[in-house]
């Protein structure tokens, strides 16, 4: 390159390439190291200074004349051991394509990494060597690229220069794999032949494989679609932070996670559920039309609603499950055990807040993919839970959305990260066998529909709360409890009053917690309520007591909700809200 | 998907639109879930990139925390001449802390060796400064594939109560989904920078047009040539007997204290020059930054000990 027009021409290709992040998992033994290393010498993504250092360093495991996996050994203790501990991030690029590597441990013990390495990987290069062939290790890798949703696996047979380039070997290797796979359902694996020690199939084509007429890998990751990364069919934008620099302007700032954002468009903000339409995408640009996954962007709206951190702009057409339960696969990355029911804080794109896990499923034995179960969840385990959080999350099944889908679990005594979740698409026969669990001990019969019945589906008692001249406390009291998951209905002064105790029974008949509001003070009302529904689920809070605040007083009846047992108690009402 | 709705093939970003996108949401994320956080001002061409990325994350609205530049007394003055002017030019506050004490114990690199120099004026006033003004998350400019410890630091980086890092313990970071939790004293230090290559950052000042400190140019200066080295007279730099600074047209391809950066010989006196020398010559830009090889894994050491 020696002329203005050359460098401009390579600055412009450069700027319009794209970016693709892929993961790859071993040891040095199947020799790893020495493919990245192959694939940055021959992209010239080596600077000559740390090639320098890697001829004349006094390590050389390698046969050739110095050694390529020195370029990649990070960490001292790594370097002593020999060993890939933690992550590492390489970067190369070519004029098609920029690369970021996660290069990850492949031990058992570092699943954990692995994980790590492949949540934010499109693609995950499989490394298997030709000599020892279908390993746990490879087996491993395959099932936690498969897990975190990498749309695009490339199964690597390295070493195939001390196989005599055999394709007989490659043969009987591919067959053990598409073997091991067929049950996880994954189609479209690509395999590739190579030595990373040679350099064949890496960046240039093989020689000593005529048989093999598929591309090298580098090629292959220049052309692998990458569209894949992104759903963009559901609008999922969580705020992030609200900017604000005078009266005039509110908009609100988060990275999109999926979907396509238009201005003019109608959307609804969740947990409110109050729609509006956007006024402008704003970015230091200036003003977008359309916006989509993964951009960075401030939304305003034409109409004043308040929104917060953790809430999400969605297309009314197209909702996330809303709920405070669901199932998700765990990665375990703590000393600590898993332990059921202890409190947790779950990340969930902009939101945090508590959570426990109720039951564990089953966990994953990543070797043979059967199903275990055991009694809780060690370090790189990994599990099938049931989770209940303290405030509705709104999520999209992990293979669905990997944006919306996934979270960690933060243990808020340590404040380390525990675990990764990967929310799974909810499933019928599991809603039925909860009810069928939670009506075992209780009297039932096949025909009319029991309160025991009710009860398992809601999991609050029905209940009337009886309030005077707080309209407005009702609606809120109806918006947090819906929000908990319960059937509730406000009943407030628009009914004529004399028959208030009447329709809040017919309501507690249904199971539904009756939040009624009398317009004026009705003290015959309330004890003809109190009589036809019972004092055992019926609650008239002193108006003297009650918080004028309509927040606090929110608050205050649903502790004597608990307090009755009407609602199962909420461990993390109080301590959550990070 | 209707008909009206374009090819999804059309919707992707470039490499380094992704890469600010990902960098302004770590910013942003930094800004709603830390209490006091502070921007480390290092004056270089990735400070420059890191105010931009954060311009963009607030606008219309200002940057919403501090800048704070450790000043060793040994910098360039074009840098310090930047750093007053820049920062200032777009609304941003900066602050700056100094080990005055270790100056005026008489601490210099010419005396003290680089190492501990370093110790004092970089890594010990980089602590206290942010112990005085009680942050509890400082973004700093660093990108993993500057040097190989890097390439195994966490976007958001954990520091115990003095400051330390523990690679062997770091936190699992998975998605874009950082986990902020600290302790009273504990500090996270963040890094939107990551994911990008010395390129990237050339190549986005080039398209966005963002200032940067002279420097980086190549003109005739005042240097000492010994060796392949060139070595930039100031603060009384000790000479050799006989020896004498010479013109030379050269260039800093990174900044730091005059006496732990040299220079390289170049006639790069545009951006596009820069980056045609940058792919052509293939030299990592930290070669010439004497306290990464002070010893067999040094940078790896420093970070333990607290440097950035």
């Amino acid at each position: 390159m020696s002329s203005a027009s050359s460098i401009e021409q390579f600055l412009r290709d450069h700027e319009h390439s794209e970016l693709l992040r892929f993961s790859t998992a071993g040891s040095v033994d199947d020799g790893k190291s020495t493919l990245i290393g192959r694939l940055l010498y021959d992209t010239k993504g080596v600077y000559e200074d740390q090639l320098a250092a890697v001829k004349n360093s006094r390590i050389n495991r390698s046969t050739g004349e110095f050694d390529l996996s020195l370029l990649t050994d990070g960490l001292r203790a790594e370097r002593e051991q020999g060993i890939t501990i933690d992550v590492a991030y390489r970067y190369f690029h070519t004029p098609k394509r920029k690369f970021i590597i996660a290069d990850t441990p492949g031990h058992e013990q570092y699943t954990r990494n692995m994980a790590t390495g492949a949540s934010t990987a499109s693609l995950a290069v499989i490394l298997v060597d030709a000599r020892k062939g279908v390993l746990p290790q490879s087996r491993r890798h395959c099932t936690i690229s498969w897990l975190l949703g990498i749309p695009h696996l490339v199964v690597a047979i390295n070493k195939m220069d001390l196989v005599e380039w055999s394709e007989a070997v490659y043969n009987q290797i591919r067959a053990d794999f598409l073997d091991f796979v067929a049950p996880l359902g994954i189609t479209g694996l690509v395999f590739i032949p190579m030595s990373a020690l040679e350099g064949d199939n890496v960046v240039e084509p093989s020689r000593n494989m005529p048989w093999y007429d598929g591309p090298p890998l580098l090629e292959y990751l220049e052309t692998a679609p990458i569209d894949k990364q992104f759903n963009f069919h559901d609008l999922r934008f969580p705020v992030q932070y609200v900017v604000r620099p005078d009266l005039d302007f509110r908009g609100y700032s988060g990275q999109l996670a999926s979907g396509v954002l238009r201005a003019g468009q109608r959307i609804t903000v969740l947990p409110s559920g109050r729609t509006s339409r956007v006024r402008s995408i704003t970015t230091w640009e200036g003003d977008l039309p359309e916006a989509f996954a993964p951009m960075s962007v401030t939304v305003t709206l034409e109409d004043e609603i308040d929104i917060s951190r953790g809430d999400m702009l969605v297309d009314p057409s197209r909702m996330p499950h809303v709920s405070r339960r669901f199932e998700s696969h765990l990665v375990w990355m703590s000393d600590a055990p898993l332990a059921a029911n202890r409190p947790y804080l779950l990340k969930h794109t902009t939101q945090t807040t508590g959570a426990t896990i109720t039951t564990l499923r089953h966990r994953l034995n990543i070797n043979t993919l059967a199903q275990e179960h055991p009694e809780g969840l060690s370090l790189n385990e990994i599990g099938l839970v049931e989770i209940e959080t303290a405030r509705p999350l709104f999520f999209d099944s992990y293979q669905l959305n990997r944006a919306t889908g996934a979270f960690i679990l933060i243990d808020p005594v340590t404040n380390s990260t525990v675990a990764a979740g990967m929310i799974a698409e909810r499933k019928e026969e599991n809603q039925a066998a909860d009810l069928s669990a939670a009506l075992r001990t209780d009297e039932f019969s096949a025909g009319r529909l029991t309160p025991a019945e009710r009860y398992a589906r809601w999991r609050h008692q029905p209940a009337t709360v009886w309030l005077t001249a707080r309209r407005d406390l009702a609606y809120l009291l109806e918006r947090r409890l819906f929000d908990r998951g319960c059937l509730v209905h406000a009943v407030v002064d628009d009914f004529e009053s004399h028959v208030l105790p009447e329709l809040a029974r017919f309501s507690n008949l249904a199971g539904m917690i009756a939040i009624c509001s009398s317009a004026s003070d009705d003290p015959e009302g309330r004890a003809r309520a109190e009589r036809l529904i019972g004092a055992d689920r019926f609650l008239a809070p002193d108006p003297e007591r009650l918080n004028v605040d309509d927040s606090t007083a929110a608050q205050q009846i649903i502790q004597m909700l608990e307090n009755k047992g009407i609602l199962p108690v909420d461990r993390f009402q109080t301590g959550e809200g990070i | 998907m209707s008909l009206a709705e374009p090819a999804l093939s059309s919707r992707s970003l470039t490499h380094l639109r992704a890469l600010e996108a990902e960098s302004i949401h770590i910013i942003r994320e930094v800004v709603a879930e830390f209490e006091r956080p502070v921007m480390l001002y290092s004056i270089g061409k990735d400070s420059s990139v890191m105010l931009r990325l954060a311009q963009k994350a607030f606008h219309p609205g200002k940057i919403p925390f501090p800048l704070l530049h450790i000043d060793t007394t040994y910098k360039f003055g074009e840098m310090i001449q930047f750093r007053d002017w820049y920062p200032a030019s777009i609304g941003a506050e900066l602050r700056v802390h100094t080990n005055r004490e270790a100056i005026s114990n008489g601490a210099n690199p010419f005396d003290l060796g680089t190492q501990k120099c370093c110790g004092l004026l970089k890594t010990r006033a980089l602590l206290d400064g942010l112990a005085l003004g009680n942050y509890d998350a400082a973004f700093g400019g660093a990108r993993r594939d500057e040097e190989k410890s890097r390439a195994k630091e966490r976007i958001y980086s954990f520091r115990d109560k003095i400051g330390q890092w523990d690679p062997k313990n770091q936190r699992p970071e998975l998605w874009s989904l950082y986990n902020a939790r600290v302790d009273k004293g504990e500090t996270i230090r963040v890094f939107p920078l990551s994911n990008w290559t010395e390129l990237d950052v050339w190549h986005y000042i080039y398209l966005e047009d963002i200032p940067i400190v002279p420097l980086y140019y190549a003109q005739e200066r005042e240097m000492l040539v010994r060796g392949t080295s060139l070595i930039p007279v100031e603060y009384n730099y000790p000479l050799l007997p006989g020896e004498k600074p010479e013109k030379v047209m050269c260039r800093m391809r990174s900044l730091g204290c005059t006496y732990c950066t040299g220079a390289i010989r170049s006639t790069a006196t545009t951006l596009p020059e820069i980056i045609e020398e940058l792919v052509s010559f293939r030299r990592s830009e930290r070669e010439l930054r004497i306290i990464d090889h002070d010893q067999e894994g040094s940078m790896e050491v420093k970070k333990r000990e607290g440097y950035f």
